[in-house]
C-alpha cells in the first residue's frame, strides 16, 4: 500500500486530520534538510512535502522563491532533492514523501527514467504546479504505473473542472484555499467553505487544504473541513529567521529546535 | 501544414498551457472570448480603425535601393514597423488586445516589459481606452531603460519594479503572471509576445499577421511576385513571427528567424535559443529554451533588450523543427555593425533588435542574385537604444538588457 494512503487510513481511524509541512529541499544545505525533515516529523508532521527549487516558480510568493534562491546558489538539483528522501529515510524518518516540483526539471529527467528513479528512493507522492489535467496524460500513466500517487491542484476558481480533477486524483486533493500564490496570508478567499465542500462532494480520496496557512488557528479551522492542512511558507520563513542558527555548528541543534516548536505549535 | 494551434493549443507538440491551476480557468475565458470577438464584425472593425487611423497602418514596405546595392546582390524591402505609433510593430498586439480586454468587461489590464516598449505601447492603449494600467518591468531594466519608465508614467500606467531571480524580463513575465492569479477577475493580462500558455501564442500571432498580410499584399503589387526570403528578428517572436505567418502557404518563400547570439553562441552570454537552448517547458508552454542539464532556466544576454530572454514562442519551435523556418544568430558586434550601415545608407536607424535581421540579410544578400527578393521586417525604431549604442560604439560598453 502506498504509504500516503496508509497515513491517510491510520489518521481516519484516530478522527485526526494531516498536518503536511512543506520545506525546500537544499536551503541552506542538503543535510540540513535532512534534520530539519527529522525535526518536522518529531514536531507531529504525517507526511513532507519534499519541494525542488526552481529558478521560475510561477506558484510561489516571496517566501518560497527566496528559498530557492538560496538552494539554486548552492546547484541543488532534482537530482540531489529525491537523494535527500533516501537519506531521510536511512536517518531513520518513517513519513511519506511527496514531491513538489515544476514540470521542466522533470521533463529534463526524462519521464520514464524519473519515475524509477524517485520510486527506488522511496517518494510517494507528486505534485507538479504547472501541470493541469489537460497537460498530465502522460505523467498520470507513469504515476499510476510506478505506485506514485499524481496529486492535483484544485483552485476556488476551478467550478466545474473540480469534478474532473478530483476523480483523477490520487493520494489527495490539494485544495488551494485561496487565489494567488504560496505565502502567509490572513483572509482566505470567500467561498472556501463551499469550495471545500464541493471538493469534498466531488470524490473519496482525502482533501488537504494549503496555501497562506501559517497559525494553528488557522490548521484548527481547515483540519475541520479537510483531511489534511498544507504549511508550507509558514515553515520555509520559519527556516529563513533561524538561518544564522542553521549555518553555525554550534548553534544548529538550536536552530532545528525552534523549526520543531514552531511547527508543534501548529498541532493541537 | 495543418491548421495550428490545434484545440489544446499544440503547434505540432509545441505549446500547451502548463500554468497553475489558479490561472485555467482565465486562460479558458480568455480563449472562449477571442473566439467570439475575432468573428464579430464590430469587433474586427474597431481593431482595423485603430491601427489604420491611430497607429498609421499600413506601415510601408520600402524599397532600401542604396542598402540592395552596397551589399551588391538582392533587392532589399524594409517592412516599416518602425513608423507605428510608439514607434515598433507591439502596438499592433496591444490595440487588439487592448479592445479584446474592454470587450470582455476588464477595467484594469497588466503587462510585462522589459525594455519597456511592450510596456509603453500597453500604457499608450490603457490611456485610449481609459483602463487602469500596471506594468511589470524587473528592477534591472527599470534602472537601464528609466526613459521608458517615465515614458510609461507620463502615460498614466504604474511601473512595478520586480525584485525576483534575475530582475529582468523573465522575471517580470513570472511576477505578471503571479499578479494576474491573484486578481483575475477585473484585470486582463496583455502578454507581448507569442509565448506563454495557450491561447497567447495565437492570439498575439493573429494580431501581428498584419505585417506578413500586408507585406505579401505590397511586394505582389510592386514586384509582382513573393519575395524569396522573409528575414525577422526573434526574441519571444512576435514580429518574426507576423511577418512569417501568412507566408507559411508559399513553399517557394524560405523564412529566417534572426536570434541573439550575444557575445557568441560559444561564450555563455547569449540569448540563441534555437542555437544552444532544448525542448523544456517555460512560462506556460513547450518550446526551446535555454536551460541547465537539470532543467533550471539560465539567464540570457544581447545588447538588445528585446531579445534577451531564455525562450521563445512555440509555434516557432513547431518552424523549426518541422525545417519551415530556419533560425540563425547574429552576434553583439554584428547587430552594431549592421545599425550603423542602416543608418548611414538609408537614413534609417533600426532598433537593436532589428538591427539584428540587417545583419543577417548583409550576410544573406550578396549570395543571392540583383533580381531576387529579401523581404525584412524592421521592427522598430532605435531612438530607445541611441544612448545604449553611444556607451558601445564609444567602448564604455554601457549594458541595454
Amino acid at each position: 500500500m502506498n504509504r500516503i494512503d496508509a497515513a491517510f487510513e491510520q489518521l481516519r481511524s484516530k478522527g485526526e486530520s494531516a498536518l503536511i509541512p512543506f520545506l525546500t529541499i537544499g536551503d541552506p544545505d542538503l543535510a540540513t534538510s535532512v534534520e530539519i525533515i527529522q525535526a518536522l516529523e518529531e514536531a507531529g508532521a504525517d507526511m513532507i512535502e519534499l519541494g525542488v527549487p526552481y529558478s521560475d516558480p510561477l506558484a510561489d510568493g516571496p517566501v518560497i522563491q527566496r528559498a530557492s534562491e538560496r538552494a539554486l546558489k548552492n546547484k541543488i538539483s532534482i537530482v540531489d532533492c529525491i537523494q535527500v528522501a533516501e537519506d531521510a529515510r536511512q536517518a531513520g524518518v518513517k513519513l511519506p514523501f511527496i514531491l513538489f516540483t515544476y514540470y521542466n526539471p522533470v521533463l529534463q529527467f526524462g519521464l520514464e527514467p524519473f519515475f524509477k528513479h524517485i520510486t527506488e528512493k522511496g517518494i510517494s507522492g507528486l505534485i507538479i504546479p504547472d501541470l493541469p489535467i489537460e497537460e498530465d496524460e502522460e505523467v498520470r500513466q507513469l504515476a499510476e504505473a510506478a505506485d506514485i500517487h499524481l496529486i492535483p491542484l484544485v483552485a476556488p476558481t476551478s467550478n466545474d473542472r473540480v469534478t474532473r480533477i478530483a476523480g483523477k486524483a490520487r493520494g489527495f486533493v490539494y485544495c488551494v484555499s485561496s487565489l494567488g500564490v504560496t505565502g502567509v496570508r490572513s483572509d482566505f478567499h470567500q467561498g472556501i467553505d463551499e469550495f471545500l465542500s464541493t471538493v469534498r462532494g466531488a470524490t473519496n480520496t482525502p482533501i488537504a487544504v494549503g496555501f497562506g496557512i501559517s497559525s494553528r488557528e488557522q490548521v484548527e479551522r481547515f483540519a475541520k473541513q479537510s483531511d489534511g492542512v498544507i504549511v508550507g511558507s509558514a515553515i520555509v520563513r520559519k527556516i529563513e529567521e533561524v538561518l544564522p542558527l542553521l549555518l553555525t555548528e554550534s548553534t544548529k541543534q538550536e536552530g532545528l529546535a525552534q523549526i520543531k516548536a514552531f511547527v508543534s505549535s501548529l498541532k493541537g | 501544414m495543418n491548421q495550428v494551434p490545434d484545440e489544446n493549443g499544440r503547434f505540432g507538440k509545441f505549446g500547451g498551457r502548463y500554468v497553475p491551476e489558479t490561472l485555467m480557468n482565465a486562460l479558458l475565458e480568455l480563449e472562449e472570448a477571442y473566439r467570439h470577438y475575432s468573428k464579430d464584425p464590430a469587433f474586427i472593425a474597431e481593431v482595423r480603425y485603430l491601427l489604420h487611423k491611430y497607429s498609421g497602418r499600413p506601415t510601408s514596405l520600402y524599397h532600401a535601393e542604396r542598402l540592395s546595392n552596397h551589399l551588391g546582390g538582392a533587392q532589399i524591402y524594409l517592412k516599416r514597423e518602425d513608423l507605428n505609433h510608439t514607434g515598433a510593430h507591439k502596438i499592433n498586439n496591444t490595440i487588439g488586445q487592448g479592445v479584446l480586454a474592454k470587450r470582455m468587461g476588464k477595467t484594469k489590464i497588466i503587462a510585462e516589459t522589459g525594455a519597456g516598449q511592450h510596456g509603453v505601447a500597453s500604457a499608450t492603449i490603457a490611456a485610449l481606452l481609459g483602463l487602469e494600467c500596471k506594468v511589470f518591468m524587473g528592477e534591472e531594466d527599470t534602472k537601464r531603460q528609466e526613459l521608458n519608465v517615465f515614458r510609461m508614467k507620463l502615460l498614466g500606467a504604474e511601473v512595478v519594479p520586480v525584485l525576483s531571480g534575475t530582475r529582468t524580463l523573465k522575471d517580470a513575465c513570472n511576477e505578471t503572471l503571479r499578479y494576474w492569479v491573484s486578481n483575475v477577475n477585473d484585470t486582463y493580462y496583455i502578454l507581448g509576445s507569442v509565448t506563454g500558455p495557450h491561447p497567447y501564442p495565437m492570439i498575439v500571432r493573429d494580431f501581428q499577421r498584419i505585417i506578413g498580410d500586408e507585406s505579401r499584399e505590397q511586394i505582389m503589387k510592386e514586384a509582382g511576385r513573393l519575395p524569396d526570403y522573409v528575414v525577422a528578428a526573434v526574441g519571444g517572436g512576435s514580429n518574426a513571427i507576423g511577418m512569417f505567418y501568412p507566408f507559411i502557404g508559399d513553399e517557394s518563400v524560405r523564412m529566417v528567424g534572426v536570434e541573439a547570439a550575444g557575445k557568441g553562441v560559444e561564450t555563455d552570454e547569449h540569448a540563441a535559443t534555437m542555437t544552444k537552448g532544448r525542448h523544456g517547458v517555460f512560462q506556460g508552454s513547450l518550446s526551446y529554451v535555454l536551460q541547465d542539464d537539470y532543467g533550471q532556466v539560465q539567464p540570457a544576454h544581447s545588447i538588445s533588450a528585446g531579445l534577451d530572454y531564455p525562450g521563445i514562442g512555440p509555434e516557432h519551435a513547431y518552424l523549426k523543427d518541422t525545417d519551415r523556418a530556419q533560425y540563425v544568430p547574429i552576434t553583439d558586434a554584428e547587430a552594431l555593425e549592421a545599425l550603423q550601415l542602416l543608418s548611414k545608407t538609408e537614413g534609417i536607424i533600426p532598433a537593436l533588435e532589428s538591427a539584428h535581421a540587417i545583419a543577417q540579410v548583409m550576410k544573406l544578400a550578396p549570395t543571392l542574385g540583383k533580381d531576387q527578393i529579401v523581404v525584412v521586417s524592421l521592427s522598430g525604431r532605435g531612438d530607445k537604444d541611441v544612448q545604449a549604442i553611444m556607451g558601445y560604439l564609444e567602448g564604455t560598453g554601457h549594458e541595454s538588457h
